[in-house]
């Protein structure tokens, strides 16, 4: 893996960046998931080259730390867009007809569920239960769950932070 | 000097005392999805405006279970419930402190959906506030943790559990004080307890609702078991799904730290224990027991056979055990309240109780506990209000991917783990689903066993290639283009899951299609009769 070392981000600044990370949870035993997860929660995407970083920081090979990142749904290795829609899919919701919204959304964006807008504006994305069961069906977008949902509570919702992104709105 | 419980609860029941009018208001996820945080800011300016915030205080609380008709208020003094809260409506809400409440949409609280529970693991959810640990002592809260650690020995606390008849509530039903005997006798000084909080049934929320309204519950049952099982270290296993959760937990460690009831010598007692917490990433097979460790280890969560058991070698190589939230929410009551108390409730082999999430085509949905023994009309009929909309009645699901579903015939079947298993299903961790007569049964069992392929791991072949064949037949079948040989097939292929998959995800993800062409067969021969017109008609082809 000699390409590792190569492909570090060439403006440095690499201690700095990861080591925060790994002063919080460097020192417990299994404690990549949960860098992984702190890197996520900060950039939204877990960057290639913070990978490479992170393998060098840990002495954890980048084949084991993709491995990892692959197995777990949660994790995205490409930059989702600036407002996530999570359209449950679980079951009590998938009953109370989430597949309907979900194409609702999908439509009104023009893009399926795993995608994101061109514009980087908005990523689709379908959940498997984010444990609002009693309000079913449930949307999320970002930090915000909107519960009882339908397609045409969600898209005015979108169209809503299409005009204050100051989009047309279609 | 160990933190004085006595002063505590006497100051805080002092402080409560003095307040006139408390208004306790749900934040649990259902009703924050409905701005209840925005109703808790603006009564707390109404009071404020008033000049009334030093005697009526705005609390807010956890899940109370009616979420269906969510924002919930309660205004506690005069036993009043509120539902569907509004901004608009907190004026004449704040007003009935001094009048008969008449303010708002009234609940009814005499109603069966509150009189036919009982709760036990929920008896602080919507009572207390989860960020204040005081609140929680004032409810008795660590008592029972210094019960045993000045009265009981580990061997004490085992048998009182054991003798307690508590069984596992993350699904198998395995006795609790046996799974602890295992881990006591485990040799080594390093040992793991490790508490299960991926809540992988896609429909259900309970063990949320619990982590988010009383999680100091969960961590003094955690430091009881380590404490009888002569284990110094716990985690706490959190899905990534309920940050609301992961909040509320790393708060109540962070104060019971502080408090001296985790770290060294708790209680001026020879014991010490700690508890981190870990976050799953959206793998529905980390919520089995060898996966999980394998995921807080920092690896890809594949299971392994067993044996050797977790409890013989599992984190770390160590000696591990591993209970449910929900499982580890009963503790505290059994030690303060007596095994034989515990044991009084429910049947002959099921005791205490069980929290389901009701979900689906049922009016109240939310979330209830109910003594094991009730029957499931009572449990959807009398708390759950029936289903929703006028609409018949056709089947229950519970036990979520690995279970099944029960028809009308049964439904009058008290739950225990062995009655719902002699029907085809599983008690499982307690997901409901009701589903009315418009509900497609064979298009229910499609969406489970999709969720079991996607949910795979891929190691074992029973699993990975019999899961996706059956799909394909399912598939075939729900297009209209299913032959009848094809239902002999499913079972075929079900079987050899059930019997060569490495873990239980695989052994049971067919239970769905199994149970349903067990009650509904006839839906699956509709599909196959009809063909691809009948198909169309149903919306599938
Ligand atoms: C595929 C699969 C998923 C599981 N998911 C969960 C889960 O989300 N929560 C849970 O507590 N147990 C789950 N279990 C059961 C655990 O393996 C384990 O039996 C349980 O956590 C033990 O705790 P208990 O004895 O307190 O029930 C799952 C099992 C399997 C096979
Ligand atoms: S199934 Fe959608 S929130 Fe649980």
């Amino acid at each position: 893996m000699d390409r590792t070392t190569s492909e570090i981000n060439p403006s440095g600044g690499m201690e700095n960046r990861i080591g925060k990370y790994v002063d919080r949870f460097g020192q417990e035993e299994g404690c990549l998931i949960m860098i992984l997860h702190a890197i996520q929660s900060d950039e939204g995407y877990i960057p290639r080259e913070w990978v490479l970083e992170l393998s060098l920081a840990l002495g954890i090979p980048v084949a084991r730390i993709y491995e990892v990142l692959t197995f777990y749904h949660f994790f995205k290795l490409t930059p989702q867009g600036k407002h996530n829609v999570v359209v449950c899919m679980g079951t009590a919701c998938y009953l109370k007809g989430a597949a309907d919204i979900l194409k609702g959304v999908e439509e009104n964006l023009g893009i399926k569920s795993g995608e994101t807008t061109a514009d980087r504006l908005f990523h689709i994305d379908v959940a498997r239960c984010i444990g609002a069961c009693g309000i079913a069906p449930a949307v999320k977008i970002d930090d915000e769950v909107i519960g009882k949902a339908t397609a045409e509570k969600i898209i005015e919702r979108l169209n809503q932070i299409k005009a204050l992104e100051g989009g047309n709105g279609n | 000097m160990a933190t004085n419980l006595e002063q505590i609860k006497t100051e805080e029941l002092a402080r409560q005392e003095k307040i006139r009018a408390t208004f306790k208001i749900c934040m649990g996820s259902g009703c924050l999805s409905s701005k209840s945080d925005a109703l808790a800011e603006k009564l707390t300016a109404i009071f404020a405006a008033r000049g009334i915030s030093n005697d009526c205080e705005v609390k807010p609380v956890g899940c109370r279970g009616l979420c269906a008709v969510g924002p919930l208020v309660r205004y506690t003094d005069k036993d009043v419930l509120y539902s569907e809260v509004k901004e608009a409506d907190l004026e004449s809400i704040a007003d009935d402190i001094s009048r008969t409440p008449c303010g708002g949409k009234i609940v009814n609280t005499n109603s069966n959906f509150f009189k036919k529970q009982q709760k036990v693991v929920l008896d602080n959810a919507g009572s207390i506030n989860p960020l204040r640990i005081e609140e929680y002592i004032a409810f008795g809260g660590y008592f029972a943790l210094r019960k045993v650690l000045a009265e009981m020995s580990p061997g004490d606390v085992i048998e009182t559990i054991s003798r307690s008849g508590l069984r596992g509530r993350g699904g198998a039903g395995f006795p609790t004080g046996t799974k602890w005997k295992l881990l006591a006798e485990a040799s080594g000084d390093e040992k793991y307890v490790i508490c299960n909080g991926d809540e992988g049934d896609p429909g259900a929320f309970m063990d949320r609702s619990i982590m988010e309204a009383d999680p100091h519950k969960i961590i003094e049952g955690m430091a009881i078991a380590g404490y009888a099982t002569g284990s110094k270290k716990g985690y706490i296993y959190v899905r990534a799904e309920y940050p609301l959760a992961v909040k509320r937990l790393e708060i109540a460690i962070e104060q019971a730290t502080k408090l001296g009831f985790l770290g060294k010598n708790i209680f001026d007692a020879n014991f010490s224990f700690e508890i981190k917490l870990r976050l799953g990433a959206g793998a529905f097979v980390c919520g089995e027991e060898t996966a999980l460790i394998a995921s807080i280890e920092g690896k890809r969560g594949n299971p392994s056979p067993r044996p050797p058991f977790p409890t013989q070698s599992g984190l770390f190589g160590k000696p591990t055990m591993i209970n449910n939230v929900e499982t580890l929410g009963n503790i505290t009551r059994i030690i303060r309240d007596g095994a034989e108390w515990f044991a009084s409730i429910g049947t002959e082999k099921s005791k205490g109780t069980k929290v389901f999430a009701l979900t689906g085509h049922v009016a109240n949905t939310g979330l209830v506990e109910v003594p094991m023994g009730m029957t499931l009309r009572e449990i959807i009929f009398d708390i759950g209000g029936g289903v929703a909309n006028g609409k018949k009645f056709k089947a229950v699901q519970t036990g979520g991917p690995s279970g099944g579903v029960i028809p009308e015939e049964h439904l009058d079947t008290p739950i225990s783990y062995e009655s719902l298993a002699a029907l085809g299903s599983i008690m499982g961790s307690g997901g409901m689903l009701v589903m009315d007569e418009d509900d497609c049964m064979v298009d229910v069992a499609k969406f489970y066993l999709q969720f079991c392929v996607d949910e795979s791991c891929g190691q074992c072949s029973p699993c990975r290639i019999g899961g996706y064949q059956m799909l394909k037949i399912l598939e075939k079948i729900i297009k209209g283009r299913g032959e009848i040989g094809d239902l002999d097939k499913l079972e075929k292929i079900a079987r050899a899951m059930k019997t060569a998959s490495l873990c239980g995800l695989g052994q049971t993800a067919a239970n769905p299609v199994l149970s349903t062409l067990k009650y509904f067969r006839q839906e699956y021969i509709s599909y196959i009769e009809g063909g691809v017109k009948y198909a169309r008609q149903m919306k599938r082809g």
